[in-house]
């Protein structure tokens, strides 16, 4: 719209405009080499049309032995019973947690792009949006394994629904461990109609384009009849835009309530303010970590660099030292107030953490989230591909050791001197954690073979050939040269 | 006549040609029309003569049912049906009631959207007549339609396609009911 200004402008305001010659700052190009509508729709329907490449079949083989760890560690426990993890009195909550705090924050990037970006109108968002959504519920369902084994018997887990059962009793919802049941499950729920709604329109162009019956079957079921009609995109765009609208404090809401488990207690360490604003922002700069951990192989696996450009990377890369810095933020004002609120518990569960026998945790917790992020500063890391892939994995560990911070340590030095402890996982604990990133991996595989990896309507609606006035600010631009 | 056909869908090239000839339909005050895009153009919905959507009306619908749920559920199930006493806290209070209730509301709000979408549009409709014309298969990828319904009153079998001829449109079909 800016561009056509300057001839809606008085003569007499041309004629300054024309004297200072302002300086001609084009947006930065979301697709690379003026790609078309149909080179886009080619290059991401060849992704799942393709014969399946055979780096698929390999990596799908590994993911799946890896996936196996989880299987085999939860059918150990629920043979066995929850003993297996090495919980005891006073840490009750230990890798269980961490790993479904860290798995849930993950999640939380992928609301973010889908739905914050898009309320701000931030047009890159739709290179990694669908990707990054099908992050966010595979990690989800990552993150849910944990809490509903740790309840030990897991067949009784839908008690934690308000469902009629046999005892005639029913949920307590006094207590945010409550709250987060249907934190979860809202979020879970939501982050999935939202990803499939957004992918209906171009499911439609894979069903359309589809050679076997199969495909045509499957596709045009989800498809739901999608036929591109404007009078649908109206609704469409308009639901799009609510989903958003929802998802925006849904996010928001999750990660504060997973902070309320602990900030509601009364354990030293724990019962702070700061948790809910401090938690969100630290779930989505673990969730950053993630997108580029996963984007950037892809990007160069299917050459998908004129979909995914140096000005995307820059712009997660920016929002990862933003959300860092806040986190490092965090950790300075929590040190702060332990001194300030001259709490002596508080104090003490502070300088614990730095200095206390899990000190090592601490320390690599500092130095992946407050020291790596803020290398993005500069613009010569945030083009080297390979280093921002190296430190999105030191944000991943990271986050993961600040939570088991968080967690761990307060338990570990709890109010009883006589009850203190120290925990070291299981080997059962261990295993399971490591194989759900094979589930994860597994889901995010099936998902690259057969589901569109790329918003591709979206896309298209954003390339400047998409502009209905496209060709008018050519002549105008055309007139100023 | 115009029993025998559902209507004619004209192709074309770009998003600007069919704005244009969205607003020559529009302006020719056809009734039963559509456009079909492989993504949604702006400002297409002024260029057709579209009101605003009413999906919104569904999402407050659910919104308000689900922070009522949200609310008489915890009511019933922790203050009337089993009250149990916990820390001194009373039996209810919009207060703790409140995290679930919030949540409540966003999940069925995002229900009544998304089935106010797909309900305002007839979705789903796994068969349409605009989907067995030749040139169909591009309305997902790079091409534009506009088609005209034979049940329009100003329909006419030769007016109508010399009409869609006249503003632009290309490879011209009539399509089979």
């Amino acid at each position: 719209m800016s561009s056509h200004a300057p001839t809606e402008l008085p003569p007499h305001a041309q004629a300054v405009l024309a004297e200072v010659a302002p300086a001609h700052l084009p947006r930065q190009e979301l697709i690379g080499h003026h790609r078309g509508f149909a080179w886009i729709t080619d290059k991401v329907c060849s992704i799942v049309e393709a014969e399946t490449p055979t780096w698929w079949w390999v990596a799908f083989s590994v993911v799946c032995l890896v996936a196996s760890f989880t299987v085999v560690g939860l059918v150990y426990l629920v043979t066995t019973g929850v003993g297996v993890w090495d919980h005891a009195n006073p840490i009750n909550w230990a890798w269980d947690i961490v790993n479904f705090v860290f798995w849930i924050g993950i999640g939380h990037a992928g609301t973010l792009i889908s739905a914050i970006l898009c309320l701000f109108r931030q047009k890159w968002r739709t290179s990694i949006n669908r990707a990054a959504e099908a992050m966010t519920i595979f990690a989800v369902c990552c993150a849910g394994l944990f809490p509903l084994f740790h309840v030990g018997r897991v067949w009784w887990a839908w008690w934690l629904f308000p469902l009629p059962n046999a005892n005639a009793i029913w949920p307590q919802f006094r207590s945010p461990l409550l709250w987060d049941v249907f934190a979860v499950s809202t979020y879970a729920t939501v982050s999935t109609l939202f990803w499939y709604m957004g992918m209906i329109p171009d499911l439609a162009t894979l069903r359309d384009r589809a050679k076997s019956k199969a495909k045509q079957f499957f596709y045009g079921l989800f498809a739901l009849g999608w036929r591109g009609s404007n009078r649908h995109w109206q609704n469409y765009e308009m639901a799009y835009l609510l989903l958003a609208a929802l998802s925006t404090p849904l996010v928001l809401s999750v990660h504060t309530i997973v902070s309320f488990d602990f900030a509601v207690s009364l354990v030293p360490g724990w019962h702070t303010t700061i948790f809910p604003p401090y938690f969100v922002a630290g779930a989505i700069f673990s969730g950053f970590g993630m997108v580029l951990t996963l984007m950037l192989p892809l990007r160069a696996i299917y050459k998908l660099d004129d979909l995914i450009t140096q000005y995307h990377i820059d712009c997660m890369c920016k929002i990862t030292l933003a959300t860092g810095s806040i986190v490092g933020y965090a950790y300075a004002i929590e040190f702060f107030i332990a001194w300030y609120g001259a709490n002596p518990y508080e104090g003490f569960a502070f300088i614990n953490r730095a200095f206390g026998p899990y000190a090592w945790a601490y320390w690599i917790m500092i130095s992946c989230n407050v020291i790596t992020p803020q290398l993005f500063w500069f613009s010569r890391v945030r083009k080297n591909t390979t280093l921002v892939w190296v430190l999105s994995i030191f944000v991943n560990v990271g986050m993961w050791f600040e939570r088991f911070v968080i967690i761990v340590t307060s338990l570990a030095r709890d109010y009883l001197p006589s009850s203190w402890g120290y925990y070291s996982p299981s080997v059962v604990e261990l295993f399971t954690f490591f194989g759900t990133f094979g589930v994860f991996s597994v889901l995010f595989l099936l998902f690259l073979r057969f589901l569109p990896l790329m918003a591709m309507a979206e896309i298209k609606a954003i390339s400047p050939q998409a502009d209905p006035h496209a060709g008018h600010d050519h002549d105008n631009s055309a007139a100023h040269h | 006549m115009s029993e025998h056909i559902h209507g004619y869908l004209a192709a074309f090239d770009s998003p600007a040609d069919i704005m244009h000839a969205a607003e020559r339909v529009r302006d020719a005050g056809f009734q039963r029309w559509d456009v079909h895009t492989p993504f949604p153009v702006h400002g297409m919905d002024s260029a057709m003569g579209l009101r605003r959507s009413r999906v919104q009306r569904f999402t407050l619908l659910g919104g308000i049912t689900g922070f009522t749920t949200g609310m008489l559920m915890i009511w019933f199930m922790n203050g009337i049906d089993y009250p149990l006493m916990v820390g001194g806290k009373p039996m209810f209070s919009p207060m703790f009631a409140f995290p679930v209730s919030y949540e409540l509301t966003i999940l069925f709000s995002a229900f009544g959207t998304l089935g106010g979408m797909a309900l305002l549009n007839c979705l789903p409709m796994h068969y349409h007549p605009v989907m067995k014309a030749v040139h169909w298969p591009r309305a997902t990828d790079d091409r534009f339609f506009v088609a005209i319904d034979a049940d329009d009153p100003q329909f006419d079998l030769i007016r109508t396609r010399a009409f869609l001829r006249e503003i632009g449109g290309k490879d011209i079909a009539a399509l089979e009911t």
